[in-house]
């Protein structure tokens, strides 16, 4: 063997490392969370408040909460999201709207996840007044998907041919009727996967309700878009760094991680099923 | 004439709501200087950047921020020497080594490791790998910057590959042929052709990859200890900037020094993330035109 292919030899070798590393780690990741995650789960785990001081019972209410700020984040993400994605594609602003827009879109899905929980205390929770609440903590992350729902709407759009568009307006419909019954019932499926992926996101963050949204216990249930709410995630993080029975909470906490896993991969996967379905509408 | 003011009503409605995006990064800016500022009225902006003192409830207080600025810098830093080699390298096997079907297997996993929540990271980071770390190196606690640096990095290590690969992809297939056709082999063509012409859109993965290892706020929250030093080893624990911010703005009291002090790091940790997104955009213009693709 000469030195070239020994040479591609190693390197290949030193590739193939990287990549069963990372592999390693999501193997030991899943593998620690799955089976320790599994021994918590019950269906009185799924379906009762906690109990105990945090040491037994379920996680009902984190599961039902994080539900409602995933829900409002998206209420409040999705029409915004995709008015602005209509804007870009549709209605072909300036070259300077347009690149003041997607330069803004591309700083805010930068920022910090922390410093979005900053803007949401001192504008939603202080200034107008919404409090620690699930108003403020579904605004929150709603400003924290925005640029991922655009960007997903976006590309959804412009994967539309342009001839449906042209047959629309030829055919003497108005711009906006070609929107509404064209552009936008054949781009729903790449939009939905945009929406269920910033689902995914929203169920799974923390730091943008530290402040605005959650709270380690809540008697009973949230009745208004105004009350405190407990969280999954944040629950997880609760349970690990609050309370004084370190070896019940952490069991609990393996199966709320369960849950939380569990909830934003099937979501993913629902998102990935949906794009495979796409490609074979456009594609044949 | 009806139907041309409501299709006019349409555009003003589509226009003034693409610019939310805007508003709210404007509106970031804002609320973080003005919460932020009346920190400066008691110490300057110089002694809050380069104090080596973080003691907010002492009497008098002390915010120097030194500790914490360099402990984001330290715990990125080593959660880059994780990141770049796995990410890079998974993505140069994605595009460069791996058939259609292995690829089509590997991107949907990398995925999943992205879409894991911080929060779950940063549980396993306490439950696994920090008493995993206080065994093998015999320390106090596991809660150090290295647990922080490994769980972090981890944690990049999607966003780097998939950035690379798709920078890999860019390149086009004449490159790969032509110097195959000239007689080199795989490795030589990886290394002399593919990875120098993807260079800028690498560097531009691992530069997003810094921007979001300095923002990741649950994970280094849960793994780094917390103890507001400046950094000397990374078998200790450290308190980065995201992490303080969301330990301590429990404990201030609203309108209160230690309150605004906690916006000017967010102000700290903004900026040093727009300056890393800002720099990835610049590089990846640059490349665009450089291989003829246009904006």
């Amino acid at each position: 063997m000469n030195r070239a292919k020994i040479s591609q030899k190693i390197g290949f070798f030193i590739i193939f490392l990287c990549v069963v590393t990372t592999l390693l780690f999501l193997g030991i990741i899943l593998y620690f969370i799955i089976s320790r995650g599994m021994g918590a789960i019950s269906w009185e785990f799924l379906t009762r408040p906690p109990t105990g001081g945090m040491t037994g019972g379920g996680v009902a209410p984190a599961i039902v909460g994080t539900f409602y700020l995933t829900l409002g984040a998206i209420i409040f993400a999705l029409p915004l999201g995709l008015a602005c994605a209509i804007y870009l594609t549709e209605y072909t602003p300036k070259n300077i709207v347009l690149n003041i827009l997607r330069i803004s879109i591309n700083n805010l899905a930068g920022v910090p996840s922390v410093v979005f929980g900053l803007f949401g205390l001192a504008v939603f929770v202080k200034f107008f007044g919404f409090g620690i609440s699930i108003l403020s903590g579904s605004l929150t992350l709603g400003i924290l998907i925005l640029p991922g729902i655009i960007s997903a709407s976006q590309e959804a759009l412009t994967a539309i041919p342009q001839s449906f568009r042209e047959a629309s307006l030829a055919l003497g419909a108005t711009k906006w009727q070609t929107i509404r019954k064209i552009v936008l019932p054949t781009s729903l499926p790449g939009i939905l996967t945009g929406v269920i992926l910033s689902i995914g996101r929203a169920a799974g963050e923390t730091a943008p309700i530290l402040f605005t949204a959650a709270v380690f216990y809540l008697k009973g249930y949230p009745d208004s878009v105004l009350s405190e709410v407990m969280a999954l995630p944040y629950h997880i993080y609760g349970l690990m760094t609050e309370g004084t029975f370190p070896e019940e909470q952490t069991k609990i906490a393996y199966g709320c991680a369960l849950i939380l896993l569990f909830m934003v991969l099937s979501i993913s996967a629902v998102a990935i099923y949906f794009r495979q379905k796409q490609r074979r509408i456009h594609y044949g | 004439m009806k139907q041309k003011i409501k299709e006019e009503i349409y555009r003003w409605i589509f226009g003034i709501l693409a610019f939310s995006s805007l508003l709210f990064l404007v509106g970031i800016t804002i609320t973080l200087i003005t919460q932020g500022i009346p920190l400066f009225r008691e110490i300057s902006l110089w002694s809050f950047l380069s104090g080596r003192d973080w003691y907010p409830t002492y009497e008098p207080p002390d915010f120097g921020a030194l500790p914490l600025i360099a402990a984001s810098a330290f715990v990125t830093l080593g959660a880059l020497l994780v990141c770049v080699p796995l990410g890079i390298g998974s993505a140069l096997y994605m595009n460069e080594i791996a058939g259609h079907r292995q690829k089509s297997f590997l991107k949907p996993l990398i995925e999943i490791l992205a879409g894991i929540p911080s929060v779950i990271y940063g549980f396993f980071g306490m439950v696994v790998v920090a008493p995993f770390i206080q065994k093998l190196f015999n320390l106090p606690t596991g809660l150090t910057a290295l647990t922080g640096s490994l769980v972090l990095g981890i944690m990049a290590t999607p966003t780097v590959a998939s950035l690379a690969e798709d920078a890999l992809s860019f390149v086009p297939n004449s490159f790969r042929e032509a110097s195959l056709a000239v007689g080199a082999n795989r490795w030589q063509t990886l290394v002399k052709v593919i990875i120098p012409s993807a260079g800028s859109g690498i560097s531009t993965a691992v530069i997003l990859g810094i921007s979001r290892a300095i923002g990741e706020t649950m994970t280094v929250l849960m793994v780094t200890g917390g103890s507001a030093v400046i950094p000397k080893s990374f078998l200790q624990p450290v308190r980065p900037m995201t992490s303080t911010i969301a330990a301590e703005m429990g404990e201030t009291v609203f309108g209160g020094l230690h309150y605004n002090s906690l916006f000017a790091i967010g102000l700290v940790l903004f900026f040093s993330t727009l300056f890393f997104n800002i720099l990835a955009e610049f590089i990846s213009s640059r490349y665009r035109l450089k291989l003829g693709m246009g904006r």
